[in-house]
């Protein structure tokens, strides 16, 4: 890890791509009964290729609602997200569940992990379904778990379960990879070492990477920041060095 | 499923298969999906929950196989036998026809095989066995190989026919007094003492349950079947060259009817009884009896267990999505599909169905075994051919499958459809309201540990509900279990203590004029002697007819007494006829219709006469008149067939002693010893039912009580942890907690009342017959019987969780979100 190879991976890749993500005008309504609560308000974005971006906001900006529609979880209320081409707006149930098969890596706050499986069970949930997957071991390897194969989440610290929703994740090679406050229940140590796998599968890999967090400290590492208020898009600001996660602080 | 996740998943290193997993050591690990080894994972961590639904299923199939194939078994070795020992199909008796009548008989269109034989009932005498003992002697061929009825001889050999004191006992007769080969007993044979030798123990299509006519169980001490060649019997009865007894088997595609009638005009003026087929046959009949109401219990019982197991997989695994939100929330958001996820649910209760069902043929199949042995106590059969059938085998487990998939079907679809989304945040807390008891006032004397119990329960009085239902199911099946001897104590108690007070019933060889009771009152220690007149006869009231008895008594009787529907003595009127109020249903006649007589004895008169009112009885259907008004009927003189007598209980050997001596005297029956004899015979059976249903009581009540203490302290442990961190003590917290299983189990016992109620009620309506009809009664020992073996279950489960609640680890369970 490197920082001038990091700099030459991210211009490298973002120079090349073609847009993994096109969203326009992107609405979401909450149907709460009486009261309608509109988390997001019309969003356009891109996400290139390779690219890493960190979607910054307090609490209830939108930022995991946006993510969810990105990751075929949830689906829109108006506008329309494109993934490679694909309209995802208006895909079925059956494509959106091959969507995050194939194409999608997700890492989320509290790790989701299947708590009676181990770590490289944990993979091979997913390397079992994929098209074309890591082994279980290279995946959790990448993410410097080679050593704790066989132990059950319970037997693992905070960061090593997340490091394993990583591994998890990147797995099955995704084009994608989507992080909900992946360093939210961890202390900022811990956080870093999360951070610099998510940093290197970026790097290695060339995974386009959206990492959401309210953590302002975390955007150094991105290439672009876009910054999300009350269901929009307020700025976005693109880094022209990216940190390295062990330079981060808070 | 019940800890917060980083608990429950310590746990796994227990678990067989996390160690097999960890170290490799077992080859089918490999090829398991992980999905599927989170699946066994689960399971494991579920195991009590797991093990106590396991139980629910295992205890209904069980008594599904067991029943049913009790039932097929039987069936399957009935008709071997009636096979092999060519049992006849026609049975008729008469007075007297000379033998060559039998070519008109075979002549009869459609008849194939005739078989004639001479019958008599004798009187014995054992030696050490100071009791009457009557038997029905049967001829055989003189070249010991009856066509119909072929004897299957367990030991010994055929009679000699050129011996005329050799006879072939039934097994269970000889099995009762010990006999063998070549021991001998005394009998009174058409008046005359004489020693009979035993030459071979015997089985018999035509007895396979033996049952004196008239009797309500097998007295196997009391009453035999004897054969004897037929010669010796023709020359003991005056019936050389005829035959009082005929039966015999149709060509395929004859008309049991038209033979039926073509055979009662050939006999009838030979003294007909009027034939009867099989259905009529009294062994036949019984074992009918028997396999109708196995087909009904293996209906009713095992669908109370799949019931209640359905719905405790309904409740484990709806809790078990419920807290695996989070996990299908990610399995989804990796790309399993809503099937992936249902599958994955479905293939949990499969796995849980799968034990149970194979634990539950397997059990089923040792205690058909069992109950087999039992009944071939009372049927004597020469073997048992144990028989599981390949469709019962299915039928258990789509029935069982099937009611489960049904149960869960909700929870494993609610998991499917689970949007990832939302599953992603955590549940939203349960909402409560005041209860009713509070919103009128009463919440002022509830504590607030009371006031938690009863708002848990009305928060979801639907899931309350199912609770109290399913321990009150457990609580029903026991008083089903009990009732039965309350019921035979309480038909007894009728039967031979208000309506019959007699100490013998003699009945005569033949219809004798009444001043022969003067021999009878002349006997020492017979107190008081009342004469009888019984006639066979067929009722009938417009397409209807019945084969039974007229019963008569004289006036003002003190040792018989009909009793009414209400279970009131009543007068025998002086003419007309009094129903059983069973008959009366069957022949749909009632009080104020004419039913026509036709008497099969006799004159053999067909008359008709009034029904004047019903009664009540709990064995057997028959008619009673006035004697003198049937002795009109009869056209005959004062005629009676026997006598009830009253005797000193100090001279009653001495009494029955003489009476073995009377020519006139064709047998006798000791009421207390029919009594002992029927309890002696169910006792056994009896044990058998009630221990089977004291367990599967349990079960039930158990598994209900064990699985919603531990879906609670899954939803509550958080809620009682925190009340431990506030300071209260592991007893209060047990109080909230156990309080209101306490409160549903209480709560089912009233239910479970009733509903053991109906259960005994449906019971006895589905296993009544013209035999006998079972009472519903049920003494309070039974309802205290129920509710305890609930509260015992209630309480060894609350016991469990309470040990469980007492580990609550504090810190843990406040630290991680829900």
């Amino acid at each position: 890890m490197n920082g001038s190879s990091t700099q030459e991976a991210v211009h490298k890749k973002t120079g090349t791509a073609c847009p993994v993500f096109q969203v326009q005008g992107l609405t979401k309504i909450y149907d709460m009964g009486e009261i309608q609560v509109q988390a997001l308000r019309g969003i356009d974005l891109e996400l290139a290729a390779g690219e890493l971006v960190v979607l910054l906001g307090p609490s209830g900006s939108g930022k995991s609602t946006l993510l969810n529609i990105l990751g075929g979880l949830d689906t829109a209320s108006g506008g329309q997200v494109t993934y490679c081409g694909k309209d995802l707006t208006r895909a079925t149930e059956k494509e959106l569940t091959e969507y995050r098969r194939f194409h999608v890596g997700f890492v989320f706050q509290f790790y989701n992990l299947i708590p009676s499986l181990t770590a490289r069970e944990n993979v091979a949930v997913v390397t079992e379904i994929a098209k074309n997957p890591m082994r279980p071991e290279d995946a959790l390897g990448l993410v410097g778990l080679a050593e704790r194969l066989d132990h059950f989440p319970a037997q693992l610290s905070g960061g090593e379960q997340q490091r394993i929703a990583i591994a998890r994740a990147i797995s099955k090679n995704p084009e994608v990879l989507l992080c909900d406050e992946p360093t939210g229940a961890l202390d900022s140590q811990t956080g870093i070492v999360v951070l610099e796998a998510l940093e290197r599968v970026n790097r290695e890999l060339g995974t386009a990477t959206v990492i959401i967090t309210h953590n302002v400290d975390i955007a150094g590492m991105a290439d672009r920041v876009v910054h999300l208020s009350n269901g929009l898009i307020v700025e976005t600001s693109r880094n022209v060095i990216r940190k390295q996660p062990k330079d981060l602080k808070w | 499923m019940l800890d917060t996740p980083q608990l429950a998943a310590g746990r796994f290193i227990s678990c067989p298969f996390a160690i097999i997993s960890g170290k490799k050591l077992f080859r089918f690990e490999g090829s398991m999906t992980a999905l599927d080894k989170k699946l066994l994972r689960d399971l494991w961590l579920m195991k009590g929950q797991a093990l106590a639904i396991v139980l629910v299923i295992v205890s209904g199939v069980a008594t599904f196989v067991m029943f049913i194939s009790v039932m097929h078994s039987l069936n399957k070795t009935r008709d071997a036998f009636y096979r092999d020992f060519a049992f006849a199909e026609v049975f008729g008796s008469l007075k007297r026809a000379p033998e060559s009548l039998r070519a008109r008989i075979s002549e009869i269109p459609g008849v194939d095989l005739v078989e004639t034989r001479v019958a008599a009932d004798v009187k014995l005498d054992i030696e050490g066995f100071n009791e009457p003992v009557t038997a029905r002697l049967m001829s055989v061929p003189n070249n010991g190989r009856p066509l119909l009825n072929r004897l299957y001889l367990k030991t010994g050999r055929m009679v000699d026919p050129s011996k005329d004191n050799e006879v072939v006992v039934s097994d269970a007769f000889a099995q009762a007094h010990g006999f063998k080969p070549g021991d001998s007993f005394g009998a009174v044979i058409n008046g005359r003492w004489k020693t009979l030798v035993i030459t071979g123990i015997a089985l018999s299509p035509e007895f396979v349950l033996q049952v004196k006519p008239g009797g309500i169980s097998p007295d196997f001490k009391r009453y035999g079947i004897l054969w004897m060649s037929r010669e010796a019997v023709g020359t003991a009865y005056d019936m050389d060259g005829a035959f009082n007894d005929v039966v015999l088997t149709l060509l395929p595609g004859a008309k049991f009817e038209d033979v039926v009638s073509r055979l009662d005009a050939v006999l009838d003026r030979y003294g007909g009884f009027g034939a009867v087929g099989r259905k009529d046959q009294m062994s036949h009949r019984f074992l009918s009896e028997e396999f109708r109401q196995l087909d009904r219990f293996a209906e009713v019982f095992p669908a109370i267990f799949i019931g209640v197991a359905a719905f405790l997989l309904n409740v484990v695994i709806s809790r078990t999505v419920s807290t695996q939100r989070e996990q299908i929330a990610a399995l989804k958001a990796i790309g399993y599909s809503n099937f992936d996820v249902g599958m994955h649910f479905t293939k949990l209760v499969l796995f849980i169905v799968l034990i149970g069902v194979v634990s539950g043929i397997a059990a089923g199949v040792w205690l058909a075994k069992g109950l087999g042995r039992i009944y071939m106590e009372f049927y004597r059969f020469p073997y048992f051919d144990f028989e599981l059938r390949p469709s019962v085998v299915v039928a258990a487990v789509v029935i069982t499958a099937g009611s489960a998939l049904l149960g869960t079907l909700r929870a494993v679809r609610q998991a499917a459809l689970l949007p990832p989304a939302q599953a992603m945040r955590p549940e939203p807390p349960m909402s409560y309201r005041k209860t009713t008891l509070e919103k009128i006032g009463l919440g002022a004397i509830l504590s607030q540990p009371t006031r938690i119990i009863l708002r848990n329960i009305e928060r979801k009085p639907f899931k309350a509900l199912l609770t109290v239902a399913g321990i009150s199911c457990g609580c029903a099946v026991m008083i089903a279990s009990g009732f039965f001897s309350d019921s035979v104590d309480f038909m007894v108690d009728v039967q031979f203590r208000q309506a019959q007070r007699e100490d013998m019933t003699i009945t005569y060889i033949e219809p004798s004029a009444r001043r022969t009771i003067h021999e009878l009152k002349g006997l020492f220690g017979v107190e008081h002697v009342e004469p009888f007149r019984t006639v066979p006869a067929r009722f009938r009231f417009g397409h209807r007819t019945y084969r039974t008895v007229i019963q008569s008594f004289e006036p003002n009787t003190r040792l018989h007494y009909l009793l009414d529907t209400k279970l009131k003595p009543i007068e025998l009127p002086p003419s007309g006829i009094v129903l059983t109020d069973y008959l009366a249903d069957l022949l749909a006649i009632k009080v104020g219709d004419q039913l026509i007589v036709e008497v099969l004895e006799g004159n053999r008169p067909v008359r008709q006469v009034p029904v004047v009112s019903l009664v009540k009885q709990y064995i057997g259907v028959m008619g009673y008149m006035d004697r003198s008004a049937l002795n009109r009927l009869m056209r005959e003189g004062d005629l009676v067939s026997g006598a009830y007598l009253t005797v000193d209980s100090r001279e009653q050997p001495a009494v029955y002693r003489k009476l073995v001596e009377m020519p006139r005297v064709a047998g006798t029956a000791v009421r207390m010893d029919e009594i002992r004899n029927f309890y002696e015979t169910q006792a056994e059976s009896m044990l058998f039912f009630t221990f089977i249903a004291t367990i599967l009581a349990g079960t039930i009540a158990f598994g209900v009580v064990y699985n919603s203490a531990r879906i609670s302290l899954s939803e509550r442990s958080r809620e009682l942890a925190s009340l431990r961190v506030l300071g209260y003590t592991r007893g209060e917290i047990s109080y909230i907690f156990l309080g209101e299983l306490g409160v549903l189990t209480l709560a089912a016992l009233p239910l479970g009342f009733i509903l053991g109620r109906a259960l005994c009620a449906y019971i006895v309506t589905a296993v009544e017959s013209d035999l006998f009809r079972v009472p519903v009664v049920l003494e309070n020992e039974t309802y205290a019987l129920g509710a305890a073996v609930v509260l015992l279950s209630a309480s060894v489960s609350g016991l469990i969780v309470r040990h469980r609640l007492d580990h609550l680890d504090l810190v843990a369970v406040l630290k991680t979100r829900e």
